[in-house]
């Protein structure tokens, strides 16, 4: 256990290191960050005090190991454009993109596995095919297409539900949320359906494929000579072990949901880290960018972490390594 | 005696060359053609492939003006509905835009740039992932840890973000977007390059080849390539629909094709701000065109998948 | 002796798109009480299609197209698939070839065993329990209480197989159908686990059919044994029957084929070529093209499957003269 975890810290760091490399590349390469922190018709002095703060007199590397040593700190500068520290921007904002994504996440599971065991189980009825082609257009459609189809037929042809902004937050289990009051529930709607499409595809698809590789195997064969009904074959054989390398698949999700909630708060000015970015990536704000990404990193990494404890726990054949 | 004896054995077991038409025969009668036939999604992939292909090669023959030819647009024609909305109007069949643009003339030129985009994207990205999967697998040691490493790093992070990222670098502009989405995409073929190279390598008649002394790229273009190529061409079909996708997807958030070259994502882009004002087409139009593309690409690449996949069989 | 189950002309067909397979082509047997009858016969000569076919497991394109089966006077045939899983598992099981995928890598052995006292049975959980115990001691596997808990990937080949084996006789079946129970274990083993079933068999008084591809083995546990090729019985008899006066030609060249220590051949006998393309079976006689006692009217009349002597089947035209 402590190997695994040493293993795991070890990857963590590996992963950290490259990923800050590329941010700190990526920084210096993005626009001029003098000329956002200086006013044009700044005078000599004042353009070599901000390359002084900003650090830009020093070598390469040395810049390197200054941007290593505050982003330790949780330090990744101050926001050009809003003037406040980088990262506390972002998390300000965090807690509205896992919202949303934890709510898309969940209609994900509940509908993906749900359709997927049927197609799976029976593959030749009709409602089956339909599901299947509804999902194959699912991971076809794009996302951002999506959300504008739905707000113009939810919130502008028939003006059943808000399309912009969230709602008011309430307090659920000291939990700010949408979904404590009716106006949050609206406003969360659209989005979370939104964010949820693409991946309630991959998940139908994903269970559908496994059913139906377990379904083939020679224990269910086994089973079935045992007398076992083919309901509770299903259910109980093989359900539990199409769902383990699922959990697998939960983690990519999460991570995919993550990254196109940019989209989704784009479109529906959700007020979270996903459109902080866009914003950001769009008025070259590197502060932001760079501490955006390496947050992110971490939270993949994570990911990844619970993943494999999980897949740990459900599946016996594993041990830590 | 013996001699004819040997010769009789050789000549029975060498099979004889096969012209293309033999090929082709036998093709209609194997039992993929057959589950081909059979699979009405299949047929259904291969016609919408088939028609937005030619829309893309000839369409442009067709349409009433040049997107792209400012002089041809007339602000006079701007906010006109479809033509099953507005009688009136019967030479803009999906409508006009805020700048009297036809949406129709305007999804065909996108698609071309999309189409251009996904597939030369796919063709950059496989010979880059082939190249490497196939030295990875095939020399192992340093180079592969490294290459097999940066694949598991590049795999734990979303595609849709790195190329957000990597976008952000480059800029703007079609080779950028070619550059971004070959460095997001190489991985999957990297992998299953290696992956079929290592089984094949360890297999006997591998070992044969190399005891006979054949050159290692002569026993790679012979012998690891065509056990790899079915896989490729599985994954690449369902690659040029994601690239499709994700160029759109780039583009409408303003990080993909220039303005002077609009793909259809960017045209979504374009409309968006003239939905909440009613004028839903300019945006959902081009936006209904890519979901044609990539479901007709993905209707196929199903098929094939299933076809190819021995997990299942 | 009472026959405990009985096959008349059964067919099970397999549509595949290059054609029709007839795994199994008209089979008429029987299984007494009591008694071990062996199925033999090489690869793809459809044994195990038989034995499915008996418990009706069998996946599409298959499908048994006529026939009775006939298990204690019912036939099952026309059983519904209700019906028929009230019978497996309870009065007729089945063991499968391949210990490491039969049985279910998530399932502890405990949960796999209980699963069928479960649906046969009527014993409370602590009744189970010591059932589970008693059966994993019956087959030999060292330590049962603490060995109920564990995983199948956590005992070797052998040891699933005798799992297996305890999940079969959790409920006393009437009838066992193992097919290839052996094939996929060590040789050392194989023939431990053979006797232990033979035991178990006599001890509970079930039945049993043994499908194998071994003549060898199946001669030693068998009372009487059935030669399939090519989805038919070619020879039916007692085992001493077959194995000093079998009348097929393809018996004897199966005989032939078995190495034997005593008899210091130079190298064994084989039978020529290979079993024919399933989808292009010969005209006449499906043994045929690779009999060496064939006679022109082989070629173009099928033989019927008839008794020779008393309890001696064989469906050949020319049927060898003589001792072995």
């Amino acid at each position: 256990m402590i190997k695994f975890l040493i293993k795991r810290i070890w990857q963590l760091v590996i992963v950290l290191f490259a990923v800050s490399l590329l941010v700190f590349i990526m920084t210096s390469l993005v626009g001029d960050p003098l000329s956002l922190l200086v006013k044009e018709n700044a005078s000599a002095s004042q353009i070599a005090e901000a390359t002084e703060y900003l650090g830009l007199d020093q070598p390469a590397y040395h810049q390197y190991f200054l941007f290593v040593k505050n982003a330790l700190n949780g330090d990744f500068g101050v926001s050009y454009r809003y003037q406040q520290s980088a990262i506390h921007l972002i998390i300000e904002r965090m807690p509205a993109t896992l919202e949303l994504v934890v709510i898309a996440m969940a209609l994900s599971i509940v509908f993906g596995i749900v359709f997927g065991v049927y197609a799976g189980a029976y593959p030749n009825s009709f409602l089956s095919k339909t599901i299947m082609n509804l999902s194959i257009a699912g991971i076809s459609v794009p996302s951002f297409w999506l959300g504008m189809l739905m707000i113009y037929i939810f919130g502008i042809k028939f003006g059943l539900l808000p399309v912009s902004g969230r709602g008011e937050v309430g307090t659920i289990l000291g939990i700010k949320t949408s979904l404590a009051t009716i106006d949050g529930i609206k406003h969360v709607i659209l989005p979370a359906l939104t964010l949820s499409m693409g991946s309630v595809a991959s998940i139908i698809r994903l269970t559908r494929a496994g059913i139906q590789e377990n379904m083939v195997q020679d224990y269910v064969k086994l089973a079935r000579a045992k007398g076992v009904k083919n309901r509770k074959i299903l259910f109980g054989h093989v359900l539990k072990n199409t769902l383990i390398p699922i959990i697998t698949i939960f983690g990519l999700q999460l991570g995919s949901l993550i990254a196109y909630t940019t989209i989704t708060e784009t479109i529906f000015a959700w007020p979270g880290m996903g459109k902080l970015i866009i914003d950001s990536i769009n008025s070259s704000d590197t502060p932001i960018i760079s501490a955006y990404i390496l947050l992110v990193a971490v939270i993949f990494v994570v990911i990844n972490f619970v993943v494999d404890l999980l897949y740990c726990v459900i599946d016996p054949r594993i041990e830590l390594k | 005696m013996e001699n004819n004896k040997a010769s009789n054995i050789k000549s029975s077991f060498v099979p004889k060359k096969k012209t293309f038409s033999e090929k082709f025969d036998d093709f209609k009668k194997s039992e993929g053609f057959y589950n081909y036939k059979k699979s009405k999604s299949a047929i259904a992939g291969t016609i919408i492939i088939i028609f937005i292909v030619g829309v893309a090669l000839l369409g442009p023959l067709f349409t009433v003006q040049d997107p792209y030819d400012i002089a041809s647009l007339s602000l006079m024609d701007a906010y006109r509905a479809p033509s099953f909305m507005d009688p009136d109007n019967t030479q803009f069949l999906l409508g006009t835009d805020q700048q009297g643009r036809d949406v129709l003339s305007a999804i065909v030129y996108g698609s071309r740039v999309s189409l251009y985009i996904g597939i030369v994207a796919t063709l950059m990205a496989s010979v880059f992932g082939i190249t490497l999967g196939l030295i990875s697998g095939y020399y192992g040691g340093k180079v592969e840890s490294i290459i097999m490493r940066l694949a598991d790093i590049q795999l734990s992070f979303p595609s849709l973000l790195i190329a957000l990222f990597l976008m952000t670098i480059f800029g703007r502009g079609v080779t950028n977007i070619l550059l971004a989405l070959l460095l997001v995409g190489w991985v999957k073929y990297a992998r299953t390059v290696r992956g079929a190279t290592l089984s094949v390598k360890s297999s006997e008649y591998i070992e044969a080849a190399r005891v006979i002394g054949l050159p290692s790229y002569r026993i790679i273009i012979k012998h690891i390539l065509p056990n790899v190529l079915t896989s490729i061409v599985v994954l690449s079909t369902i690659q040029i629909g994601n690239f499709i996708l994700t160029e759109a997807t780039l583009s409408f958030l303003g990080l993909g094709v220039p303005v002077t070259e609009p793909s259809l994502g960017m045209l979504c882009s374009n409309g968006f701000v003239v939905l909440f004002s009613g004028m839903w087409w300019v945006t959902v139009f081009p936006g209904l065109y890519i979901m044609l593309i990539v479901f007709g690409i993905n209707l196929l690449g199903d098929f094939l998948r299933d076809e190819f996949n021995p997990k299942l069989k | 002796m009472e026959k405990l189950l009985e096959v008349k002309n059964l067919k099970t067909y397999f549509h595949t798109f290059k054609g029709v397979v007839k795994a199994v082509d008209g089979v008429d047997f029987y299984v007494n009480k009591g008694e071990i009858l062996g199925i033999v016969g090489e690869s793809g000569g459809g044994k195990s299609i038989t034995g499915f076919s008996l418990i009706k497991l069998i996946e599409s394109p298959g499908k048994i197209e006529t026939g009775e089966i006939l298990f204690e006077g019912n036939d099952l045939v026309k059983y519904s698939e209700r019906e028929m899983s009230k019978i497996r598992g309870k009065d007729i099981v089945m063991i499968f070839q391949d210990p490491m995928t039969s049985l279910n890598p998530v399932y502890t052995i405990k949960q796999q065993i209980e699963e069928s006292l479960i649906l046969h049975t009527n014993l409370n959980k602590k009744e189970r329990h010591e059932r589970c115990v008693e059966l994993l001691k019956d087959v030999g596997i060292p330590n049962p209480e603490n060995r109920l808990t564990n995983y199948p990937h956590q005992f070797s080949g052998g040891m699933r197989q005798r799992v297996v084996i305890a999940i079969a006789l959790a409920v006393n079946p009437k009838l066992i159908i193992a097919d290839e129970p052996t094939t996929a274990l060590d040789v050392t083993i194989q023939a431990q686990i053979l006797k232990l079933m033979t035991e178990l068999v006599k001890k509970q008084g079930c039945s049993m059919i043994l499908i194998t591809h071994d003549l060898a083995v199946v001669s030693e546990i068998a009372d009487r044994i059935n030669v399939m090729y090519c989805g038919k019985i070619v020879e039916s008899s007692k085992v001493s029957t077959i194995m000093n006066h079998c009348k097929h030609p393809y018996t004897r060249g199966l005989l032939n084929s078995i190495p034997d220590i005593k008899d210091n051949k130079d190298r064994l006998e084989t039978i020529d070529g290979i079993v024919p393309n399933m989808f292009k079976l010969p005209k006449g006689c499906n043994f045929y093209p690779r009999c060496n006692k064939r006679m022109e009217e082989c070629e173009n009349k099928e033989p019927e499957y008839r008794e020779y002597k008393e309890g001696h089947y064989i469906s050949c035209h020319y049927p060898i003269e003589g001792e072995r």
